[in-house]
């Protein structure tokens, strides 16, 4: 088998056996990033250079019989979200930021980087993070692996398809409101949003501060796993990072869950839901019930009609502020041209911002004006504890919520940026996820005619993702999705 | 309307530096003189990506701050933010509490004239300050420094409680007095860490209903100095008062609404800066960044338990338990140090009452904390040393301006009273033999003051006592020398 079909565990063993050198790891990476990058565009910046020069000092210490860490040598791809002091641009994807270099490493960073992990470039993603297709990039839209027509998915389109193209084994990503999961099934990737609070946003370039978590991506549970393990914990920088014991993810993951009960929400099946996903969906249920798990209809009567609606007022209201910062003064893009201060702001503003963006801060700008506050933000607040209220009742019964990922399959590039509430209603299955602030992991479940992947979202409580994983390694060990490569690795290899 | 005298209705906002070793919510060390952006993190600086994580200290003070003005502590405070563009605030928000502060209610009695006012509080609560500006005199460009960015910052807000400009500075005096004592802040006004914002209205009459009427609400913004809130105050006051005179129909607070306006010190006036239609919306926005303040109670138990008595009722007591009068007592008890050392002092000293020992603190030892401006704490002379010297005066051991002398002489060598006193023979004579050869020299060497005093002007025996006192280098016990004289002269 090439050393880039490793997944990252077999190249962690084969590292440690030093049967595979951190160099020829790298190299690998490299290598595919290189062949498939150019048509996939799936990084903004790669550091080849910087990559096997990292490799050659972990080859060292793992020579020396040195315990390097969980992912000793190991390629992981970091999206452009996530703060990297080492002298590569952090972007989020905005003109904005094109040329900002962050003084510092995130909190993920410096996990990835005490873990022994060789970090060989950050992916592209929608502009801060704003977007469900990698098309609101400020600088290239990225493709989907498994048809060069479609999107990958986003916010974390880069990362997903950076995966799913076996350019990295393992990637990090950041989920607001299904901006792993979303891209995930798209891809046909395992991506995984943590609980809020289980991975520290420090140095996570803030979209919306009560929403955003950092997950990873991978295309086995058991990768995925592996890089939560290396990324959770608490950090006292983050003062929403919680402090609580990450356990041993990897140790139990062959432990079915049994017995098992299934909850699948009627509205998570209704108006909107592609057939072929639905049927596709409700095969991967009908592999579980054959494992002995019990299905349950459920009621989440708040989650799908408001979950939209109140996701787009909370995220927006939060983007507006976190996004004030931009401003051309201290940092970033500021205009050349300006007649004083206040034109400067605009200015800079106008020229560094997509519309996307641009639009986001606007609807959030508006939430939070006198006089409408109550009406939209408050309200918002309020709906999303009954959100929250209608999956704290499901748990009381159900051991974890099952239903698609996503209503369609990728979609063609150009389908729906002309109609940006098309657009948004590719979150409908996974904004009430983050908004409860539980965990939620989407994982392939098969494909449609066309070839596309399609994603099962699997939704458990806070704090849960030791059983969640195991619950998802239950199916995956039944099925064989991840061994199937996208056409676009065969042509190129 | 009824044509009563208008009635200055000022409310104030004081914010003051908290004496936290740390800023606000990074590890960034708060200090005044370093050089421009040297004191500064990514989290100060709002780089994408950074989150504040709160400083323990400056929710500590702001509470003793908040129960020492007799507020309640909510169980549950958060943060907000206010959002406004400026070059000096890097994220363009302020973290800070809107609707759910750290303190609530409470008030301050200021002494004001042998009398004091009570000013009623409205909240207490915490928030980060922003950097500093400047601008090139050719206007050619403007700097940043963010040494200051997020410094914690506390805000106190008062009832319209205040009626005059006297009262409004009286009253940001009697705060930053509390907050020393309290060790809250340390309220350098040169440095900055006291600023003033007085909201000042005219109550003119009532309306038809009954209900007061008022002038617009103009608020004064970024005053750092006592002299500038009374000037600002007054010049407000006059202002409000012609504009309603002028106009005593439209100068009205329903129809104007609140103003912001800033003080010109050189100048001595204000000058707007927004009218209400230009008034800031500052989209709070609860800080998705930080967790709600849950003070434990037990902890805030602690830090009433641990709050030093307050000067205004410290003052109090001394006029009360020492026979102090009003004047001696505030100037005793304006600095907590002073007041300690002066109640020490009174404790250790066997003979000298307390308003000798206010005459000594006031004469003596602070006369020489003014000339050499240093605290008391800095000063090589205990309680115990003072009363040592005052004891000696009250014996008759030594006179009272030999007393200073004394003193002055502990101070430069480290020495005691006594030994002083013994080195240099200082000890005042009482022998009337030798007393009776002064007072007959000093009369024959003057007979005009002697002559003068026969004839019934006493105050020409002062100028005797003063003679006989230098001839005796100024060991003579001044009562005995005036005796003997008094004697003498009328014999």
């Amino acid at each position: 088998m090439a050393t880039i079909d490793l997944t990252a565990c077999r190249m962690r063993e084969a590292l440690r056996a030093r049967d595979l050198s951190a160099v020829e790891a790298a190299d690998a990476s490299i290598e595919a990033i290189d062949r498939l990058n150019p048509r996939i565009r799936a990084f903004l910046s790669t550091d080849a250079q910087g990559a096997r020069r990292r490799a050659e000092e972990i080859d060292k210490r793992l020579d020396a019989g040195e315990d390097v860490g969980l992912l000793a040598g190991v390629p992981v791809a970091v999206k452009d979200n996530m703060c990297t002091d080492d002298g590569q641009a952090t972007t989020c994807a905005s003109r904005i930021l094109e040329n900002w270099r962050a003084p510092y490493n995130a909190h993920v960073v410096e996990r990835l980087l005490e873990e022994g992990a060789v970090i060989v470039g950050k992916t592209n993603m929608d502009e801060f993070a704003m977007g469900s297709s990698t098309e609101n990039s400020g600088f290239e839209a990225t493709r989907n692996p498994w048809d060069l027509d479609r999107v990958p998915g986003g916010s974390s389109g880069g990362s997903a398809a950076a995966v799913a193209a076996r350019m990295a084994p393992i990637a990090l990503g950041s989920d607001t409101g299904g901006s792993i999961r979303q891209p995930a099934a798209l891809c046909g990737v395992v991506g995984l949003k943590p609980t809020y609070g289980r991975v520290s946003r420090y140095g996570l370039v803030a979209f919306a501060s009560s929403l955003d978590q950092i997950g990873p991506f991978a295309r086995t549970v058991e990768d995925a796993a592996l890089l939560l393990q290396a990324t959770a914990g608490h950090d006292p920088r983050d003062s929403t990072s919680v402090p609580q014991d990450v356990p041993d993810y990897l140790a139990t993951l062959d432990e079915p869950v049994t017995p098992l009960k299934i909850g699948v929400p009627r509205e998570f099946f209704g108006d909107g839901l592609d057939a072929e996903v639905e049927k596709t969906v409700r095969g991967a249920l009908a592999v579980y019930e054959g494992l002995g798990a019990e299905l349950v209809n459920i009621d989440l009567p708040h989650s799908t009609d408001y979950a939209i609606a109140t996701y787009y007022i909370v995220a927006t209201s939060e983007a507006s502020s976190n996004l004030a910062r931009y401003d051309g003064v201290h940092y970033g893009h500021r205009s050349s041209d300006h007649a004083d201060m206040i034109d400067m702001y605009m200015r800079s503003r106008e020229e560094g911002f997509g519309d996307e963006v641009k639009r986001r801060i606007m609807l959030g700008t508006y939430a939070l004006s006198a006089g409408y506050y109550d009406a939209y933000y408050k309200k918002a607040l309020q709906v999303r504890r009954l959100i929250r209220q209608d999956f704290d009742r499901a748990f009381e019964t159900v051991d974890c919520i099952m239903g698609p990922t996503s209503p369609t399959a990728a979609f063609r590039m150009g389908e729906k940026t002309a109609d940006p509430l098309t657009m948004y209603l590719s979150d409908v299955y996974t904004a009430s996820c983050s908004l409860a602030a539980i965990a939620g992991v989407s994982i392939p479940c098969g494909f449609t005619e066309a070839g596309l992947p399609v994603g099962l979202q699997i939704l458990s409580g806070v704090f849960t993702e030791e059983r969640l994983l195991r619950i998802a390694c239950m199916y995956e060990r039944e099925t064989d999705w991840a061994s199937r490569l996208p056409p676009v690795c065969e042509e190129a290899s | 309307m009824s044509g009563a005298e208008p009635i200055p209705t000022i409310g104030m906002e004081v914010h003051l530096h908290l004496a936290t070793a740390t800023k606000m919510f990074c590890a960034c060390a708060v200090e005044y003189d370093a050089p421009p952006n040297s004191r500064v993190c990514p989290v100060c600086l709002g780089m994408p990506g950074v989150l504040p994580v709160m400083n323990r200290k400056a929710v500590e003070l702001a509470i003793r701050m908040a129960l020492a003005l007799g507020g309640t502590i909510p169980d549950f405070a958060k943060w907000d933010r206010k959002h406004y563009y400026y070059p000096d605030l890097p994220k363009n928000y302020q973290i800070s509490e809107y609707d759910q502060p750290l303190g609530v209610g409470g008030y301050l009695d200021v002494p004001l004239d042998g009398e004091t006012f009570r000013v009623g509080i409205i909240r207490v609560h915490l928030e980060e300050d922003a950097g500093k500006l400047m601008h090139a005199e050719d206007g050619a460009c403007s700097v940043v420094d963010l040494n200051r960015t997020g410094t914690p910052l506390l805000e106190v807000v008062s009832e319209p409680d205040i009626h005059s400009a006297a009262q409004a500075r009286a009253y940001g005096e009697a705060l930053r007095q509390l907050a020393i004592y309290l060790g809250v802040g340390h309220c350098n006004m040169q440095l900055g860490q006291m600023r003033f914002e007085p909201n000042i209205s005219l109550q003119i009459g009532t309306d038809e209903k009954g209900e007061p009427r008022y002038t617009p609400i103009s608020e004064i913004k970024n005053l750092n100095s006592f002299r500038a809130v009374e000037r600002a105050v007054a010049f407000e006051i006059a202002r409000h008062r012609q504009e309603y005179e002028d106009d005593p129909e439209g100068y009205a607070l329903e129809r104007l609404g609140k103003s912001t306006r800033g003080w010109l010190d050189d100048r001595e006036e204000t000058f707007l800066q927004r009218s209400k239609e230009e008034a800031h919306d500052y989209r709070y926005l609860p800080e998705p960044d930080l967790v709600p303040v849950v003070p434990d109670r037990k902890w805030v138990d602690e830090i009433r338990a641990g709050l030093p008595e307050l000067p205004e009722h410290r003052r109090r007591r001394f006029i009360d338990e020492y026979g102090l009068p009003e004047y001696d007592a505030g100037v005793l008890t304006a600095d907590r140090q002073v007041a300690d050392f002066y109640e020490e002092y009174v404790r250790i000293a066997a003979n000298t009452d307390a308003k000798t020992a206010a005459n000594w603190m006031m004469q003596d030892v602070m006369r020489i904390l003014n000339e050499r401006k240093v605290a008391i704490a800095e000063i090589q002379i205990g309680p115990g040393d003072v009363a040592e010297v005052s004891d000696m005066v009250v014996a008759g051991t030594i006179n009272r301006s030999t007393g200073s002398d004394v003193f002055a002489k502990m101070l430069e060598s480290g020495k005691s009273a006594q030994t002083i006193v013994k080195e240099e023979n200082l000890a005042q004579t009482s022998d009337e033999g030798e007393l009776e050869a002064i007072a007959d020299q000093v009369i024959a060497e003057n007979p005009g003051p002697a002559e003068d005093f026969r004839s019934g002007k006493e105050k020409a025996l002062g100028r005797l006592i003063g003679q006989a006192m230098r001839a005796s280098g100024g060991k003579a016990n001044p009562k005995v020398v005036r005796e003997i004289l008094v004697r003498k002269l009328r014999g």
